[in-house]
Parts: structure tokens; sequence; C-alpha cells
């Protein structure tokens, strides 16, 4: 019971800090680079779930991430070309007529709904080959890397179609905001800040419910959940499209709050920067993943203003600290803390608390 | 007694080698039935074959008037068979009553297992009561012992709700007292469900087994009750004598 009022104590206590301390504290240009970290922390939410609960692990969420993006995207450059204009960079590249996959985007409903519905489905399709065929491990890992790298790929070659290596930016009009006015920025922070918490409340109970208890089985037995009666490749489909469905979000909010969407942002490289940032903030935790992705995009920042080019080396030595150091990463110090101490309290009772084997814990 | 598990010509063949060469065999209904044989008799093939694991070279498994090969392991779950495997495998990331309640739930429509299990089913319940692991429901399973496992898998098992449970060697590394209770436990889950039994232990097999087929090289040797069994010389060549010297 006390460990779920402290739960409830921290998210408030969190809630608090990015809600209100952080908006008062914050001068604006730092609130919109936090907004954007928690971008990418709502893309890490999807990752923990997919690959700290599940076992997935996913090096291609940019791509979902992107097609969020870039439906949002292309919802703005509609909007910002009015009706029966054209967006102008299709206009530079002599393209003249709008293309028939770009004329649903010019309404705001559908734009919103595939903001997260292409990436479900995209990520439905590519499960149901995928998991159902067995390929799991690193073979899933390659894949979905591969995945981005075509993505990218894609996205460069038509210039035309998708602004090429640009990608989609200058957007004048963000449903009805100037997006230089500080109260927009300051809206966008808010907007980001509520879809992350509602998310992660989200994800949590899913973790916890019987599907979550499931998909912690299929991580760590999935062959032997087979003869418990349940089909694994379901579990990791619906898994993988929630993970997808999130990032395609957070992809559609970083498009207003950083104001461009391009193909370097959602590639092999961003894709495996956020999973690192999950494992060393604690993939086994929702709120390890949520929290690497804030830390090491803040620290990323601070870093490089300081000491352009040395970031590299710094998350490459971090990551491969935590690695062999602490597999269960930032989340987990925290915990085997928290148990030290709480043995140090009472000795005496030392006969139930005797080194448990726990891998992982059900996050807080 | 209708038959509810039909084996005919049943073929097995890994890279040329004959695991399986041409098995029948029936089970009945609410039958306890103990499958012995030396290493690579088969016996484990043949569980794998029932319960979609192999795919068989050739021949049948109905089970109850349905033909198992080809159907998904899952699917072949869902029929009413559930088994265990020789190296426990539980989940040792949850309690022991969530291993159970998973075990439990796979009817549930998908909707409904996206809610939070409240509280501990009468089904789960009964099955920590009959293996005796009430005491512990709530540690994770990565703690018990390794005879706790192992009851803790047949648990699960009863907790499926299967027509059919097979067990392959559930004794294997067992001390003295937790064959004893695996024996007291196999005989209580004997009294409503058919069983087939994998097992090498002969001290185990005089205790609890009725009828016996015995196995040798992918072909039924004997089958019979246990007394029957034990005297043939044929399985005294291939098996008992051997095993013998081994217990001794």
């Amino acid at each position: 019971m006390s460990e779920k009022l402290r739960g409830y104590g921290l998210f408030a206590l969190v809630a608090l800090l990015l809600l209100v301390v952080a908006p008062l504290v914050l001068p604006p240009f730092r609130l919109d680079e936090l907004a954007k970290y928690l971008c990418f922390a709502i893309v890490a939410l999807g990752i923990g779930l997919a690959w700290g609960q599940g076992g997935m692990l996913t090096l291609g969420q940019g791509v979902f991430f992107g097609l969020g993006g870039y439906a949002m995207g292309m919802y703005l450059k509609l909007h910002d070309a009015g009706p029966g204009g054209l967006p102008d960079f299709m206009e530079w590249s002599g393209v003249e007529t709008l293309p028939a996959f770009w004329k649903p985007f010019a309404n705001p409903v559908v734009a919103l709904a595939a903001v997260v519905l292409v990436p479900v489905a995209v990520a439905l399709l590519l499960g149901t080959l995928v998991f159902r065929q067995r390929v799991r491990g690193a073979y899933f890992a390659i894949l979905s890397q591969a995945l981005a790298a075509a993505f990218v790929i894609l996205l460069v070659g038509q210039q035309g179609l998708t602004g090429g290596t640009n990608g989609l930016t200058n957007f004048y009009d963000i449903f009805g905001q100037d997006p230089e006015a500080e109260s927009t920025q300051r809206s966008m922070y808010f907007v980001t800040a509520l879809v992350l918490g509602v998310l992660y409340l989200g994800a949590r109970q899913l973790v916890k419910s019987r599907f979550g208890r499931l998909l912690v089985a299929v991580r760590d037995g999935e062959d032997r959940v087979r003869f418990l009666g349940y089909n694994p490749a379901t579990v990791k489909t619906i898994t993988f499209a929630i993970s997808a469905g999130m990032a395609g979000l957070a992809g559609a909010l970083f498009v207003p709050v950083v104001g461009i969407i391009s193909p370097s942002l959602l590639g092999v490289v961003p894709s495996l920067e956020l999973v690192v940032a999950v494992a060393i903030g604690g993939r086994y935790a929702l709120a390890g993943a949520i929290l690497g992705a804030i830390i090491m995009n803040y620290a990323k920042t601070g870093f490089s203003e300081e000491f352009a080019g040395g970031w590299l080396y710094l998350q490459g030595a971090l990551f491969i600290l935590v690695m062999t150091l602490a597999p269960k990463g930032a989340i987990g110090v925290y915990h085997q803390a928290r148990d030290a101490l709480a043995r140090r309290r009472r000795p005496p009772a030392a006969e139930d608390d005797a080194p448990v084997p726990q891998k992982q814990e059900v996050p807080a | 007694m209708s038959a509810l598990l039909e084996i005919r010509g049943l073929e097995v063949v890994f890279d040329g080698f004959r695991a399986i060469d041409g098995i029948d065999l029936t089970v009945d209904q609410g039958e306890l039935r103990f499958l012995i044989g030396p290493n690579g008799a088969g016996k484990t093939t043949l569980i794998d074959v029932i319960t979609g694991l192999t795919r068989p070279a050739a021949g049948s498994v109905r089970f109850g008037g349905t033909e198992l090969v080809g159907h998904k392991e899952h699917k072949i779950v869902r029929l009413g068979i559930g088994r265990t495997f020789q190296t426990s495998v539980v989940f040792e990331e949850l309690s022991v009553v969530e291993n159970l309640d998973l075990a439990a739930s796979f009817r549930r429509p998908l909707a409904a297992l996206l809610r939070q299990r409240r509280g501990v089913s009468d089904t789960v319940r009964a099955a920590l009561e009959t293996i005796g692991l009430t005491d512990l429901a709530e540690r994770p399973a990565g703690v018990l012992s390794h005879g706790q496992r192992q009851w803790l898998e047949i648990g699960m098992l009863i907790a499926q709700g299967p027509k059919l449970l097979l067990l392959d060697e559930p004794v294997a590394g067992m001390s003295k007292d937790e064959r004893e209770r695996t024996g007291e436990l196999l005989t209580e889950i004997a009294k409503d469900h058919t069983v087939i039994v994998i097992e090498h232990d002969m001290e185990f097999l005089r205790r609890y087994a009725s009828q016996v087929t015995v196995l040798h090289e992918g072909t039924v040797l004997v089958e019979g009750d246990v007394a029957a069994v034990q005297a043939d010389p044929r399985v005294q060549e291939v098996y008992l004598g051997r095993s013998r010297e081994d217990a001794a």
C-alpha cells in the first residue's frame, strides 16, 4: 500500500515540477527545449513498453515518429498554402499539381487522425508479417533499423513530394496561432506535458493489467507462452502498434514545438540515441525510459554547448558503463539503493529479505 | 470408455533419423498412462508432436475426433491439451499467483485481458491449494526451489482446465520427499483428468502407474499394466535391466 502511495506521490511531484515549476522558472527558450525533450520522452515511453516490457528491441522508432511528424507537417503546409495552393517547396521543385496522397491532409481532422493511425497501421502490418514468422531478437532489431534507413532514403529521394533533405519547415500558422509567439510555445509545452502524462498513466495501467503480465511472460519465455494458449505474435504486434502510435503522436507534437520535421530527425542515429537513452534511464521501468530520454537530451544540449563534438564520446561511455555495471539503468540503481536502505533500517527481519533474484520490478 | 487420443501410423524424421517410426497409441478418457523407454526412444518427441511443436512426416493424431497435426501450438492448447517441460519453465519475474492466473486466463477475450487482475479467482485458488504453494502466492516464481517450480508448472496446467495433461518427467531431479508429494499430486489430478506421464524413475513408476506403454527406438515395444510390463523379457532387455543397474 505504501508502495502505491509513494508511486502516486512521485507522479504528483513530477507533474508539479513539469506543469508549475518549469514554466515559472525556465526562460521561454529553455521551456521550448524542454518541450522538445518531452516529445522524445513520449517516443521513449513507447520504447520502454516494446523493449523493456515486451523484449522487442525496436531500433526504428524514428519511422513512426516521422510518419506522425510528416502527417502534421503536411497539414500545416497545406494550411499555409491556402485552398488550391501548393506548399512552397513543391513550387521550387517544379511540382505543378498537388499529389493525390497529400490531398486528405488538408483536412485537420484527417491529418490529426493520421498522426496516430498511420504509424499504428504500419506497425500492425509489420508486426503481423514479422512476429508471425517468429522473427525476434537481433533479427527484429536489424529489420527495424533497416526500415529506418530505407524510410530516410525514400524521404530524401522524393524531393518534390516530401521536401527532401530539408523536410517540412517554415510554418506560419499553427491552429490559428503564430508559431514564433511565446504564448504558442507555452501552450505547446503544456499540451506536450499533458499528453506525456496521460500516455504514461495509460501505459502503466497496461503494464499492470493481465495483458501487461502476459507481455512480460512473452519477453521472458515466448515459446512457453504458446503452451499457455496465447499467441505471442498477437501480444507483440499489439504492443508494437501501441508504441508506434506513441511515437507518431510525439512526432506530431514535435513539429509545432520545434518548427521542422526532416529526415535527419528520424533516421538510424536519432532512433538509436533514444534506445540508448532508455537503456541508461532504465528500460524495465516506464519512468526510467522517460527519465533517460529527458536527461540524455538535456545533457546533450548542455554538453554540446560547452564542448562541441565531445558528446558522442560521453554518450558512448555512459552507455557502456550502464550496460556493464547497471544493466537496469538509473532506475535500477535507485531501486537497489532504496532496498538497501530499507534493509539497513530493519536488519533483524533479514529472513524474508534474503537476496531475491529480481531482474525487474514493476515500475512504481 | 471412449478414446480421447488416437495416434495412428506416426512417423517423425529428423535429418534422416527416424525418431518415431510408426507409432499407434490410444489413450482413453480418464486414463493415467505412463510412457517409458530408454533415452532416444521418442517419448518427448511424441509429446512434441501431440502439442504441435514438431511436425510428423506421416500419420495422424486425433484428439476427441479432431486432427491435431497442422495446428499451431496455442490452438492445440485451446482445444484442451496442456503440457509441462522437462526443464520447468515458469515466469520468474511474475509472482506465483500471476503465473497461475495467466494460465487460467487464456479463454478470456483480449479486451478483458486489458483489465487489471482483482484478487484471486477460484480456479487459481484451487490450483494453489492443490500444489501447496498458497503461502508463496505473492512471491516471484524466481525464488522457488526446483521442486516447487515443477509443482507450479503442474498447477498452471491444472489452471488451464485441459482435458488431457502431458507431463514430461515431472519428478526428474526431485528429492525423495518431493517425489512422494508429486506422486500424491499426480494421483489427485488423475481422478478427474486424462493424464500421460513420461517418467524414467522406476520406483515412481511402480508406485503410481497402472497402464504403461514402453517405447523403444521410435516404436511401441510393449503395452500393459505395470506387472506385465516389468515381467516382459523384451522390456528387461532394452530398458529395465539397464535402469536397475543405474539405480543401484
